[in-house]
């Protein structure tokens, strides 16, 4: 198995997002950045298929803030190289994310045994879903929102769980070499030590790509953007805790719920 | 221009999800605006017979096909590319699900559209099309123009009218023909949830519980509250994903639909993704330390406090009213 992590920073929506002064872009100075949860899932089930099956597991990201530390947390965690590509990644949409990854691996080139594994889809972007652009710019079989992988046949296919609704999931078989969008790993991702990551950002590196900047950096241009407005439907408790406890258990009486 | 507008219609066990409704609705609206039509594409096992209830379309486009329950996504995004040279195109709506997840954006670089996703709203003027997209689970709004009206649009889960969808008349039945493709990918079978654990969709009263649980310590004290409501614990997708509850319990978009009495939400933001599995409850009750959380724009009532400070102090005031203390 030669498995690749592909990582792509967002602004991460616990902070605040606050518009910047051209009204169609998220003003960068409160922006802080994170992987998504499905990449860090991606991170986790390939290092599980590793432990099972051997072989190697890359982690890739385009530059952006932030990301060496995802990049030496992935190594402390056990992920054996990790690559960063030596584009801005928040100048570029989800196309032309894409395509920088598409052009990494024409020049990394992909094995029979490759797998390569973003977490499904980022919540920052207006196209989303880069896995299946890059699925079908390297005109490879893709399965997203996948929550189970187990290799079979030596390592030459997959047999992949995907989600629907209400609990339900598919089967699926795939060949090797794949694209397969990350929802979540089959165990919680690993903690690992502030320490351990320390140590390995001494001893470890992090290989850096020179590749050239994609033909166009969006395909589509946001016109607006702007917080929606808060239909406000909430009647707000107010008062300290206990009076806020005191006042649902009223409504819950109200309602004939107790 | 007249539009043309095309609608992939999911299925799961014989079922046609309300969003597919929701998008033949708003496909319906915007080309009656314009005197265009409306295909419904719809395939797999079972297409015939659930075709004739998509009446909201004037056309469905109905590729039979009795070897699979779900089809291989190679075959539809092709089915949907000949549908787009064929009936001219000018929008496709796919829905914002599991389902149909990677089919628009591979379409769109297929069919030389864009693909825009999170798709909350569309306005059609004479000149263009504004697309409103729901970035960040809700928080921020982007307004994209489709200056030539033309585009792939993923649709959200609950944000147009599914009435709209449902017109009691019969489209005109086209067959297709399965595309002949060769795909490295094969659906094997279906799994249905495990069973063994309690029903969620089936409980009055639902003590839900997000990230602002932050412990897996203090599932507990949810599960006394609960207790005290007549109740079952349930959560959102990062308490599942963290092993702290059974996937059994998980309400949104990959887990279950509930619609209880009471949906009381301890520290859940309220993603698209968890509102289409709640929106059914009939009172909603959200706390929350963030005032801006997208969850009291759906919520009833709400309170602006840590659930961990509320959760033992409700207990006692339900077990006084229910005189058990």
């Amino acid at each position: 198995m030669n498995a690749y992590v592909l990582i792509k920073m967002a602004p991460d929506p616990v902070e605040e997002l606050d518009i910047a002064n051209d009204g169609k872009s998220l003003n960068a100075e409160f922006i802080r950045f994170k992987s998504g949860d499905p990449d860090e899932h991606s991170i986790e089930q390939a290092l599980l298929l590793k432990e099972k099956n051997g072989g190697k597991v890359t982690v890739v990201a385009l530059d952006a803030p932030e990301v060496d530390d995802v990049l030496y947390t992935a190594l402390a965690k056990g992920v054996d190289r990790a690559v960063k590509i030596s584009l801005d990644q928040t100048q570029l949409g989800s196309v032309a994310t894409a395509q920088a990854f598409a052009s990494f691996f024409q020049k990394e080139g992909i094995s029979s045994d490759t797998l390569i594994m973003p977490g499904t889809q980022a919540i920052d972007d207006i196209e989303g879903e880069t896995g299946a652009l890059l699925a079908e710019m390297l005109a490879l079989p893709y399965i997203g929102v996948v929550s189970g992988i187990t290799l079979t046949n030596g390592g030459a296919k997959a047999v992949v769980v995907k989600e629907f609704s209400s609990g339900l999931r598919g089967e699926y078989e795939v060949e090797l070499p794949a694209v397969l969008g990350i929802q979540s790993a089959e165990k919680p991702p690993r903690y690992v030590p502030v320490a351990k990551i320390r140590a390995v950002m001494k001893t470890a590196k992090i290989e850096t790509v020179d590749l050239s900047e994609p033909d166009k950096a969006k395909i589509l241009e946001i016109e607006r953007m702007y917080k929606p407005e808060v239909a406000g439907r909430a009647q707000i408790l107010e008062g300290d805790v206990k009076e806020i406890a005191a006042k649902l258990a009223e409504i819950f009486a109200e309602r004939g719920i107790i | 221009m007249s539009a043309s507008i095309i609608v992939l219609v999911e299925h799961l066990k014989g079922n046609i999800p309300e969003i597919s409704y929701e998008m033949l609705g708003v496909a319906r609206k915007i080309a009656d605006a314009s005197g265009g039509k409306v295909y419904a594409l719809i395939a797999g096992k079972g297409s015939s017979a659930l075709a004739t209830g998509l009446g909201a379309a004037d056309v469905a486009l109905v590729l039979e096909d009795s070897s699979a329950d779900v089809m291989n996504d190679d075959v539809l995004i092709e089915a949907l590319k000949q549908a787009i040279n064929e009936k001219q195109a000018t929008l496709v709506l796919v829905g914002c699900t599991n389902i149909s997840f990677g089919i628009g954006t591979r379409l769109a670089l297929r069919s030389g559209m864009p693909f825009i996703n999170w798709v909350k709203d569309i306005k059609t003027t004479e000149g263009e099309m504004v697309v409103t997209s729901a970035l960040f689970g809700g928080k921020v709004l982007s307004d994209i123009v489709l200056k030539d009206k033309k585009g792939i649009l993923g649709i959200l889960s609950g944000v147009f009218p599914p009435d709209a969808g449902k017109i009691a008349k019969q489209p005109s039945i086209e067959h297709i023909a399965k595309p002949e493709i060769k795909s490295k990918i094969t659906f094997r079978s279906l799994m249905e949830p495990k069973a063994g654990d309690i029903d969620i969709s089936r409980m009055d009263v639902l003590v839900s519980v997000g990230r602002g649980i932050q412990s897996p310590d203090n599932i507990p004290l949810a599960e006394e509250l609960a207790n005290a409501l007549g109740g079952a614990v349930s959560s959102s997708r990062p308490v599942v994903d963290q092993g702290w509850l059974p996937l059994t319990r998980q309400v949104g978009k990959s887990g279950m639909n509930v619609s209880p009495e009471l949906y009381l939400a301890l520290g859940i933001s309220g993603a698209p993704e968890h509102y289409e599995g709640m929106k059914g409850a009939k009172l909603v009750v959200a706390i929350n330390t963030d005032p801006k959380a997208p969850i009291f724009d759906f919520a009833h009532y709400g309170a602006v406090v840590d659930c961990l400070e509320i959760i033992e102090l409700l207990k006692e005031e339900i077990q006084k009213r229910k005189g058990t203390q």
